[in-house]
């Protein structure tokens, strides 16, 4: 069995992010980039299931420039078999994603595709859902637990207000939630290896997609900042602040 | 032009986030249908159709909807999509997974989470972990959206909108429904709690969660939410995670005890009204979002707090 995972190369979770000067884009210029954190726990997943004996092979992808190397080099740090660049420019949409991504699956054919549940970045929560569509899969997003046998997936997935669990025949599209497990650290030693590791870079142009952007970006602002208020010290200073200059009777 | 809202509920009762996103639907001037699918949900239909602002409601009622699949959700607003020129509904777990199928199938782009309507075809929708407010304009011919609930009010009752039934496509084959685990609370729900009490990782086990903060949230008649952190140690259940990933709340009072104030948890609150932090670091980073601030021992001033309290 084959597992195919997608990883996006994003601004490091624990950054804020800067806007450029006349709000025309957000400047991540010279900003620490890494794994989008969901995809670190898609790819934990399959190798562990590699692991388990139900995988045999587990290969990542990374659409973008040829920066996104380093991603993939720590994919293939953390175990990844293989390693596929598609080259396109860095900021793609979830729909050509899923479009770029769907003729890999077709040239791949792995039994199970694993994708973060959402980018950090663009927040969308898209591509997985979008990825089944086009290949007429079924889906299990935000999956919390997985579990195959046989030609069936099952999958537990975190919806609102508790969980849901469904049975996918093979093949199938899973999105991973960051409660699916817990993604192993990188040793050096798998590091420096992976550097000599080689990543097969596909132009995207080649792939027959229609690439434009369907979303055009017309300006970025930062939302208002809650201002600090003050600091109270005691339980009762707090009530008073509370009872008489919010009017809230508590 | 026709506006077709996805509607969310349980089989008895429409969710109240369907409201809001005919308040949303509002802003094209245009005939507003509801898509009311599932099983023997005729409740659901009426609840539907005496929305204020809905012409009408579309239903469409087959076995297989009872536990609805994205894939059998997507398959079924396509078939009926011809003629919308807006497709959209309030964001939730339950949006966010048919709806990216739909866009798919239709080939249009879709807008999540929206905050605001600027234009027919411009939104603006919040990007990093809500660090950055994006304006976006969609060059496709169906607008497909989600919208964030509670930047909406809700459409009032009192319409009278007709109902018509609708087709169901076969059910999808490869995938099926197998159970599903609903978190009980005689609390209020999270989402629409006027009053929330969160707390962290430092409460330290499930145990001291429930015995310091329960009897706050019962005095308040507080929903309680929780971290991330407190959730993946057990000891809080995922549904009451407060975040980026979680949910989002903004109740007239949010208190956050022992809670350090990351990015993807303020995301999450900082548009409650009245936000109180307790927490004994005094430079953690919650304070930078909170009205009032106590740098304290969570286990001394909880239940003192709590004492205090009629
Ligand atoms: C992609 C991604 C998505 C995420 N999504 C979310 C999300 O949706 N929601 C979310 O909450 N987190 C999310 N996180 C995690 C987030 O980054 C933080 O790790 C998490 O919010 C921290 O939780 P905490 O404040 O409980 O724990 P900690 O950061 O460990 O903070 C504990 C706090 O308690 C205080 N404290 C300790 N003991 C006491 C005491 N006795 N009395 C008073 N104060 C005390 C400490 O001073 C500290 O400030 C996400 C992370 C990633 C990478
Ligand atoms: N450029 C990309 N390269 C690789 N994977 C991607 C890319 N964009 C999106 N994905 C995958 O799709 C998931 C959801 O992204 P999104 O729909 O943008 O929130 C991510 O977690 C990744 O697994």
């Amino acid at each position: 069995m084959k597992i195919l995972v997608a990883v996006k190369r994003v601004v490091d979770y624990n950054i804020k992010v800067r806007i450029k000067p006349d709000g025309s884009d957000v400047d991540i210029e010279g900003v620490k980039m890494g794994i989008n954190p969901f995809d670190e726990n898609a790819l934990e997943e399959a190798l562990r299931l590699k692991e388990k004996g139900v995988a045999t092979e587990v290969v990542a992808v990374s659409l973008g420039t040829s920066a996104n190397q380093d991603v993939l080099r720590h994919s293939l740090a953390m175990g990844a078999d293989r390693a596929i660049l598609i080259e396109a420019s860095a900021d793609l949409q979830p729909l050509a994603v899923a479009k770029l991504l769907k003729s890999i699956v077709t040239r791949e054919q792995p039994n199970l595709i694993i994708l973060g549940k959402q980018a950090i970045d663009d927040d969308a929560g898209q591509t997985g859902q979008m990825l089944a569509a086009l290949l007429d899969y079924p889906q299990g997003t935000f999956a919390s637990t997985l579990q195959i046998e046989g030609e069936e997936v099952t999958v537990t997935r975190e919806v609102d207000g508790g969980t849901e669990t469904l049975a996918l025949a093979l093949p199938a599209v899973i999105t991973a939630d960051l409660r699916l497990n817990e993604p192993r650290f990188v040793k050096l030693p798998n590091l420096m290896m992976a550097r000599k590791k080689p990543i097969e870079t596909i132009n995207a142009a080649e792939l027959g997609v229609n690439l434009d952007a369907r979303l055009k970006l017309i300006q970025v602002s930062e939302p208002a900042v809650r201002k600090a208020g003050i600091k109270v010290n005691s339980v009762e200073e707090l009530l008073n602040k509370l009872r008489s200059h919010e009017g809230i009777l508590v | 032009m026709k506006i077709l809202i996805l509607a969310e509920h349980d089989g008895l009762q429409l969710s109240s986030s369907v409201h809001q996103a005919v308040t949303a639907a509002q802003f094209w001037n245009s005939p507003i249908h509801v898509l009311v699918a599932g099983h023997s949900a005729d409740a659901v239909v009426q609840q539907a159709a005496s929305i204020h602002g809905v012409e009408r409601v579309v239903h469409a009622n087959a076995a297989h909807l009872a536990h609805p699949l994205a894939e059998d959700i997507a398959n079924l607003v396509a078939s009926i999509s011809e003629g919308y020129d807006v497709i959209l509904a309030a964001h939730s777990s339950f949006s966010k997974n048919a709806l990216p199928r739909l866009s798919a199938l239709l080939d249009v782009a879709m807008i999540s989470d929206v905050l605001e309507i600027k234009a027919d075809n411009t939104y603006v929708r919040s990007t990093y972990a809500g660090n950055v407010l994006t304006t976006i304009q969609s060059t496709d011919a169906v607008q497909l959206l989600t919208v964030h609930g509670s930047n909406f009010t809700a459409a009032s009752l009192g319409g009278n909108a007709e109902i018509t039934s609708t087709e169901t496509p076969a059910a999808f084959k490869k995938a099926s429904w197998k159970s599903e685990v609903r978190s009980q609370s005689d609390r209020p729900p999270l989402g629409s709690a006027k009053i929330v009490v969160s707390g962290g990782r430092s409460l330290g086990s499930a145990e001291k969660f429930e015995q310091v903060l329960s009897p706050l949230a019962y005095k308040l008649g507080a929903a309680l939410g929780a971290t991330r952190a407190a959730v993946d140690a057990g000891y809080a259940p995922n549904d009451i995670q407060v975040g980026q990933t979680g949910v989002v709340v903004a109740p007239e009072l949010y208190i956050a005890v022992g809670v350090s104030g990351a990015i993807q948890h303020t995301y999450g609150m900082r548009d409650s009204k009245i936000v109180v932090a307790i927490n004994q670091d005094p430079d953690a980073p919650i304070f930078q979002v909170a009205d009032y601030g106590l740098v304290a021992d969570l286990f001394d001033v909880i239940p003192e707090l709590t004492a205090a309290i009629q």
